[in-house]
């Protein structure tokens, strides 16, 4: 007698929520993360996928449901982009059609959008600047916002009744709030489309992974405003104005979150991490520049009763010592090549480990080659609960089916705790 | 006695570094010894690099100091006899990805330790890296990747040089976030290197081996 998908959606459910608060489940959740792989698997390219609401909800199902997968993982929220980046004229990508191939994943381009002189102009106000000098710069669509009155001017009756109206009289602002609700109306319908989606899978017994974003402060400043390389020269040239400006920042990441949270209704937040893994700065760097602020963003979505899933792209080993120090079994350290035994000794017993399988070995190993590996993670991440399979940056795009297969099926069959 | 010009690079001290080379520059110093002794600077931040000791913004960090002392030497050199290269090198970010941190690294790297470097940017199809292994006749070539579409990109680029015959004329190293030895396996290329030091480590070895 089969399950219904009620029943299954609550098993599924408690699996995930068990390997999360350290308990036992019955066997290791099995939940990859993908964001074009669902979309190349269904038969489309990265450029239909990013544009075509619909075709991406019905690739991703497909998916979910081929694989069986425990736990899924929405891929709108990082794939359905298209409309929105064309309308608006973003600079800060090159999408499919726009710059990278139509079966190319969108990729940042590395730049200093915010120059090492305006730290004192974000400082002093930084929702001025990111509306009058940051906005203009990387949506072109809305460069005409540069023409906008300094807005806290605008608290008197010559700024309030005369500069501030008289700004969105000009036609070059009235096309840019043009476009601007044309983005807006497209993301309504990519939100809507993503909501149903999800209500969908529901009704289907699967359930969605996350239904929020978070960032670190330092990865936020760094990749959005000072580029790499700017914010590296920062440590050292004007390490204080990057901590007072990762402050700024820390409650506005906290703060739209915890609105996502409210909007999607699913208590768990996605923070990939991208500037602070072993090499990209010392361990002393890492206590002062990046953890700190990181730590308030963890801690402050944890009170919330929201789990920070936490993304430590590329090798932490190093940091583990470190970033053990938070409330146990609350949170998930989703981890791409940190050493699994290392993981398991710090951090067992206190934070939910995911990942770890080899992204090089989905793409190119055979699925024998991905069994072998599974194995050894379930043997020794697995070992007592606490542990979530899935990639080390969850599917690559261009993973081999048969290799996700072998590691969801093998899982589900050696994963079993007697 | 005080330290010297190359270990007070090597320790970042970046206002003293610039003040000896205003210094010396006043005083008619031959520029290009100014040059080689930042260059002994750089090679004691990749040494500490190696040992672990720094990490990549201090290799980012000696970039930029580096620079400085060069922009303030440069209008001396005018007309100063040109260097001798050690050895020629092809570099570039294999096709479809535009990832460039990295790649950037290395060349900068490989041109303070004094190789003549043909940067060709990022997002290089397989016929350009040919094309340019045959105007130059360098014998070493670079390929960068980050993302996982590089892999085949990678395997793609080495197969071309490979059906050019010119495979055996060139050692080819991989380098990028992902890349591990099982990838070089898989794109057929001779080596990777985990970051920018140990891609001149590598470039030394096969140039001085050849």
């Amino acid at each position: 007698m089969g399950k219904t998908p009620e029943e299954l959606y609550q098993e599924r459910e408690k699996r995930f929520n068990d390997a999360i608060q350290l308990k036992v489940p019955d066997r290791v959740p099995i939940a990859p993360h993908f964001i074009f792989f669902g979309a190349k698997y269904g038969g489309l390219n990265c450029q239909e996928a990013m544009y075509d609401y619909d075709r991406l909800a019905e690739t991703t199902r497909k998916t979910v449901v081929d694989f069986d997968l425990d736990v899924y993982m929405n891929p709108s929220y990082l794939v359905s982009l298209g409309p929105m980046m064309e309308i608006l004229g973003e600079r800060q990508f090159k999408w499919p059609g726009h710059g990278v191939s139509v079966d190319s994943t969108y990729q940042y381009v590395e730049k200093e959008y915010m120059t090492a002189d305006e730290y004192d102009a974000f400082l002093n106000d930084p929702t001025d600047y990111i509306l009058r000098t940051y906005i203009p710069r990387v949506l072109g669509a809305l460069e005409p916002l540069k023409m906008l009155p300094n807005i806290p001017g605008a608290s008197y009756f010559v700024g309030l009744l005369i500069l501030l109206p008289m700004a969105f009289a000009m036609e070059p602002v009235a096309q840019a709030l043009e476009a601007l609700a044309r983005a807006g109306q497209e993301s309504l319908k990519m939100l809507s489309r993503l909501e149903a989606f999800d209500k969908e899978m529901a009704a289907l017994g699967f359930p969605s992974m996350l239904g929020s974003y978070g960032w670190a402060p330092f990865d936020c400043i760094g990749d959005h405003f000072r580029g790499t390389t700017g914010i590296m020269l920062d440590m050292y040239e004007r390490p204080d104005k990057l901590l007072a400006a990762m402050d700024k920042l820390t409650p506005a990441i906290i703060g739209t979150a915890v609105g996502l949270v409210q909007q999607s209704g699913i208590p768990r937040c996605f923070i990939p991490l991208h500037k602070g893994l072993d090499g990209f700065m010392s361990p002393q760097q890492f206590d002062t520049f990046y953890w700190p602020t990181l730590k308030k963003v963890i801690l402050a979505l944890i009170d919330q009763n929201i789990v920070p899933i936490v993304l430590w792209e590329g090798d932490c080993t190093s940091r583990l010592e470190t970033i053990v120090d938070i409330p146990k079994g609350k949170a998930i350290y989703f981890f791409e090549s940190t050493d699994m035994h290392r993981a398991k000794e710090v951090l067992g017993g206190q934070v939910c480990i995911m990942g770890l399988m080899p992204s090089w070995l989905l793409c190119t190993g055979s699925p024998q080659d991905v069994r072998d590996y599974c194995k050894r993670l379930i043997d020794v991440v697995g070992k007592g609960g606490g542990y979530i399979l899935n990639g080390g940056v969850g599917i690559p795009d261009e993973a081999k089916p048969e290799n996700v297969k072998a590691m969801v099926d093998f899982t589900k069959e050696y994963g079993v705790y007697k | 006695m005080p330290q010297d010009f190359a270990s007070i690079l090597g320790d970042l001290k970046k206002q003293e570094t610039l003040e000896i080379t205003q210094k010396w520059l006043a005083s008619g110093k031959d520029p290009m010894a100014i040059l080689n002794d930042a260059r002994r600077g750089i090679e004691i931040v990749g040494q500490r690099f190696t040992s672990g000791e720094y990490f990549l913004p201090d290799l980012i960090y000696s970039g930029e100091i580096l620079k400085q002392v060069t922009e303030m030497v440069a209008p001396e050199l005018k007309g100063a006899a040109k260097v001798k290269k050690l050895g020629k090198v092809v570099l570039g970010t294999v096709a479809y990805d535009i990832h460039n941190i990295g790649l950037n690294m290395v060349d900068f790297m490989l041109d303070t330790f004094g190789f003549e470097v043909y940067n060709l940017g990022v997002d290089v199809p397989a016929e350009k890296f040919v094309e340019k292994i045959k105007t130059t006749g360098a014998p070493i070539v670079g390929l960068s990747g980050f993302l996982t579409l590089s892999f085949n990109s990678m395997k793609e680029t080495v197969d071309a040089i490979k059906a050019a015959g010119l495979r055996d004329k060139v050692k080819i190293m991989i380098g990028g976030a992902q890349m591990n030895d099982d990838i070089r396996k898989y794109a057929g290329a001779d080596a990777f290197g985990r970051d920018a030091v140990a891609a001149v480590s590598l470039v030394k070895q096969w140039i001085g081996g050849t």
